[in-house]
């Protein structure tokens, strides 16, 4: 993506400057400080890895199309480490830096109205270290692999014999750090670099968001990182912290696991929902409904998710009074996250809707986002989730929740973003398209798994008895149906980079600071300070039929000046 | 604006009671660059002057308090990182109380005292090198620095001279607590040993009469445990050095826990079931702890010579006054570690 557009010939009087080609050469973007050009190499790192995660998904579900072998060579070994890769580069590679490393670096300080964030050269230092990370991970493949799922269990993750557990513990130790650098960022740059005039309360939604994913990540990743560094000396000199048969305690470790990767699951959605806040009230070009409910519930649930980890291991042997307790604490989150579908729906009524790519990805988001918290509710029950508890209704549930809103999140804001990233409109007619193929294979995948759960399929298993296998069948379907979605999406995008018309300042009709600077973005962002107003109120804005994009109409602006909203 | 903005930086920075004006000057400065950056979109105007200022910055009072904040969002990473530790230590000391109250007396109090201090006084010389920073002494800034970079080193050096006299007395983490090294083992029992009927690890040949059986050494007994002989049978190991020493008025681990031979905890019957733990948290926590130590020693060393530089005035020592607060948390885990593990009890 970025060579293809550093080599292009560019129209220097149409656009005078322009962060992709402020410098040039490998150089310039290797040790670029531009928050910039670090979420561009960020996103295409990510797509990288979600390409490589995804192969390894549909791996794992071609071998499940029949019970026993299907793929010649796939052993239950070998299919092992399939899952386990497909999880692990699924979360730490793809979901965790998508939204806030990728498409947040990119976006926050312009939405913001800063030059940058506040620490640049920490930035691409972070951007380094998840390099690392993913090259331990292509090191420990080298050194045999590992089978130990992405949670890591002890006492299996310290007596597995797949020679690369070590160096894949050090990767996501390192991944960890990246995250942490990137959400130290983002708290500090949104505390200190808000230019005067905009407030706490007239920030986009989006930075709300990511400011609430940032503090989780800033709190909870030191947790994994000692978590991972205690199963590497456990594995290595044997010291028993977890080992019961001297002494240790296994369930210990998944205590600590989970005290960082539930919260972890939010640090994934909320930057998802901060990016749907903006996608609906954009493209139904009305004012957001709610705004302070959004922006607190997004804190809110960043509170609550340091508190609901045990509602993992309610069949690990906690008492009771924990287990109820974790369960009650479950089911309230409920109660923020209803809050904010509530909201967008509300937004969405009476609306002018733009039945725009973006807006098809944020309608899906709300569907399938609302399954998936729906399920969570049967799992947060202390007696269905001793049923269904390691049954493939968890994993259906999971993936509605990282995949069909987490991914399906930041599917939608690159969409969105695209023309201010790129300066290029994909197709409409692709991008839509390739949003509903892709709804419709995400349904077939994992709906079916509900029911495949709930009749009692256990995750993680090779091997299954007869009657699941129309289930199963039905599931790989679908997930052929999604991936061919995906192609299809990556077509989009990229045929755009040659084809694509030029994209206006403000194609969709945003009210953020973003679409104020051309697209692309010049090198500092703003030439001049921008104004700050509500980021939400679009009745300034008029469709220019000659740019192909909304444009701040002086009349409107007037009209609307006379009319406050408040 | 040089002119203005030097002096009041430094009067921020100076006093307390001048702190709340100095708040004040702070935000009229921070004002002027805004509306200079009206006037003036891209002339960087407060960028020539200040060449440390970095370009998204408006003034160095907000890369200051950026940076500052930066620094604290870290210390939280850090204290979390060390949390997970600590959570550890409780959960195994409530498990097992008698462990920590028992092993704690083969820690050396004077020497984690003695490491104490030198912690805290370093932690004084990193807080005046701060201050000298601020108000321009730069030689004596350097020589706080130094000495605090010194106070690293005796720390590091002492931390040595306790973990090698750990090792030489074999209190080391894991199943091999249980398992002198033969050259530590002594060659008469080596051979009792070689010549008995079912040679089982020296590890678990507690073979006192009064010694707690070896199962309940470690709490689910190993593989090998089951191979021990009942204490009463074995003829030898351990045991023999125990009654010899005992015969010759040598003091012996149940009355002196100082008793400093190799590996002579396992002959002590007192030592409870899990000793082991003690030490792997141990060697867990104080070696973290050291590694923060040693990534400051870096820290000052770098700081040392930008400061021998000249790099460092009462405009710009946010390097200085950052690195502080790292070190002020690594002396703040080590004030928690000492008694944790040094003075239970």
């Amino acid at each position: 993506m970025t060579t293809i557009d550093a080599s292009r010939p560019i129209d220097l009087a149409s656009r005078p400057d322009n962060y992709l080609t402020h410098t040039r050469g490998f150089l310039s973007w290797a040790l670029t400080l531009d928050h910039k050009r670090i979420g561009v190499m960020y996103m295409a790192a990510v797509l990288v890895s979600f390409f490589v995660g995804g192969v390894f998904a549909l791996l794992v579900r071609t071998e499940l199309l029949t019970p026993g072998q299907t793929i010649p060579g796939v052993t239950a070994d070998v299919y092992n480490q399939f899952f386990t890769l497909h999880g692990a580069i699924m979360v730490f590679l793809v979901i965790i830096p998508s939204i806030p490393a990728a498409l947040g670096n990119f976006v926050l300080p312009i939405m913001l109205g800063a030059k940058d964030v506040a620490f640049p050269r920490l930035n691409l230092g972070s951007f380094y270290l998840w390099l690392a990370g993913a090259a331990f991970t292509l090191v420990s493949l080298a050194m045999g692999g590992f089978d130990t799922g992405w949670t890591f269990y002890t006492p299996y993750s310290t007596t597995t014999t797949t020679g690369g557990v070590i160096p894949v513990l050090f990767g996501v130790f390192i991944l960890g750090f990246s995250s942490i650098f990137t959400g130290m960022n983002f708290v500090v740059t949104v505390h200190k670099l808000r230019p005067p005039g905009m407030t706490w309360f007239r920030m986009p939604l989006f930075l709300w968001a990511i400011y609430a994913t940032a503090i989780i990540q800033v709190l909870a990743t030191p947790v994994l990182a000692i978590t991972l560094m205690l199963v590497v000396i456990e594995r290595t000199i044997n010291i028993g912290i977890f080992d019961p048969s001297m002494g240790g305690d296994p369930v210990l470790f998944q205590h600590f696991f989970w005290f960082y990767s539930h919260p972890a699951v939010y640090i994934m959605i909320l930057p998802a929902m901060g990016i749907i806040s903006e996608l609906i009230s954009v493209h139904a070009h009305r004012h957001i409904f709610g705004y302070k409910f959004i922006a607190l519930s997004s804190i809110a649930i960043a509170i609550f998710s340091f508190l609901v980890w045990g509602h993992h291991m309610f069949t690990s042997g906690q008492s009771p009074l924990m287990n109820t307790l974790f369960s009650l604490i479950s089911f309230s989150v409920a109660i923020p996250s209803a809050v904010k579908v509530f909201n967008w729906l509300t937004t969405l009524y009476k609306g002018n809707i733009s039945l725009t790519t973006p807006m098809w990805y944020a309608l899906s988001f709300m569907v399938l986002f609302t399954i998936g918290g729906l399920t969570g509710i049967h799992l947060a029950t202390l007696n269905t989730d001793v049923h269904l508890h390691d049954t493939y209704f968890v994993v259906a549930h999971f993936h509605y929740v990282m995949m069909g809103s987490a991914l399906i999140g930041m599917i939608g804001g690159l969409h969105h973003w695209w023309p201010k990233m790129t300066g290029k409109m994909y197709s409409e007619k692709l991008g839509t398209a390739a949003c509903i193929i892709i709804f419709i294979g995400f349904n077939v995948t994992f709906f079916t798994q509900f029911y495949l759960g709930a009749k009692g399929m256990p995750r993680r298993y090779y091997d299954y008895l007869p009657e699941y296998q129309t289930y199963h069948v039905i599931s790989t379907i679908g997930s052929y149906i999604m991936a061919s979605g995906f192609f299809l999406t990556a077509y989009c995008l990229l045929s755009s980079l040659y084809s694509g018309r030029k994209a206006a300042a403000n194609p969709w009709g945003g009210g953020s600071l973003e679409w104020q600077c051309t697209s692309p973005p010049p090198h500092d962002n703003f030439a001049v300070q921008p104004s700050v107003g509500d980021c939400y109120d679009f009745r300034a804005l008029r469709w220019d039929e000659t740019t192909q994009g909304y444009v701040n109409d002086p009349a409107l602006a007037a009209e609307a000046a006379r009319n406050p909203l408040h | 604006m040089t002119r203005r903005l030097r002096p009041r930086l430094h009067e921020i920075r100076s006093t307390d009671r001048t702190k709340d004006l100095a708040v004040s000057t702070l935000h009229t400065s921070q004002a002027t660059a805004h509306e200079a950056h009206g006037h003036d979109a891209h002339g960087h105007g407060d960028h020539a002057k200040y060449p440390f200022l970095q370009h998204h910055f408006d003034t160095p009072a907000h890369q200051f308090d950026s940076a500052k904040l930066g620094m604290w969002l870290f210390l939280a990473t850090e204290v979390l990182f060390f949390g997970g530790l600590f959570v550890a230590y409780a959960v195994l000391r409530s498990r097992f109380p008698e462990v920590f109250s028992y092993a704690s007396h083969y820690l050396d109090t004077l020497m984690g005292g003695v490491n104490t201090c030198v912690l805290i006084l370093s932690s004084l010389t990193m807080a005046l090198a701060v201050r000298f920073a601020q108000t321009n002494r730069t030689k004596a800034m350097v020589w706080c620095l130094v000495l605090t970079f010194m106070g690293a080193v005796g720390f590091m050096v002492i931390k040595y001279f306790e973990y090698s006299h750990k090792i030489h007395e074999h209190l080391v983490w894991g199943k091999s607590f249980y398992v002198p090294p033969p050259d530590q083992a002594g060659a008469e029992e080596a051979k009792v040993i070689s010549t008995a009927p079912a040679p089982a690890p020296v590890a678990l040949t507690v073979a006192n009469p009064a010694a707690p059986s070896v199962a309940s050494l470690v709490s689910t007994p190993p593989v090998e445990a089951s191979a021990i002989k009942p204490a009463a049978a074995a003829p030898g190991g351990l045991a023999s050095v125990r009654e010899q020493a005992t015969a010759e008025g040598l003091p012996v681990a149940d009355n002196d826990p100082a008793f400093a031979h190799p590996s002579m905890h396992l002959a002590d019957p007192k030592m409870p079931a899990n000793t082991h733990l003690f030490f792997a948290i141990y060697y867990c926590m104080t070696g973290l702890h050291g590694i923060h130590v040693l990534a400051g020693m870096v820290m000052l060393a770098w700081l040392i010579w930008r400061g021998a530089r000249g790099d460092f005035n009462s405009n710009y020592f946010t390097p200085v006054d950052v690195g502080g607060l790292y070190w002020h948390i690594v002396d703040l885990v080590w004030i928690f570690l000492f008694p944790l593990f040094y003075l239970i009890h």
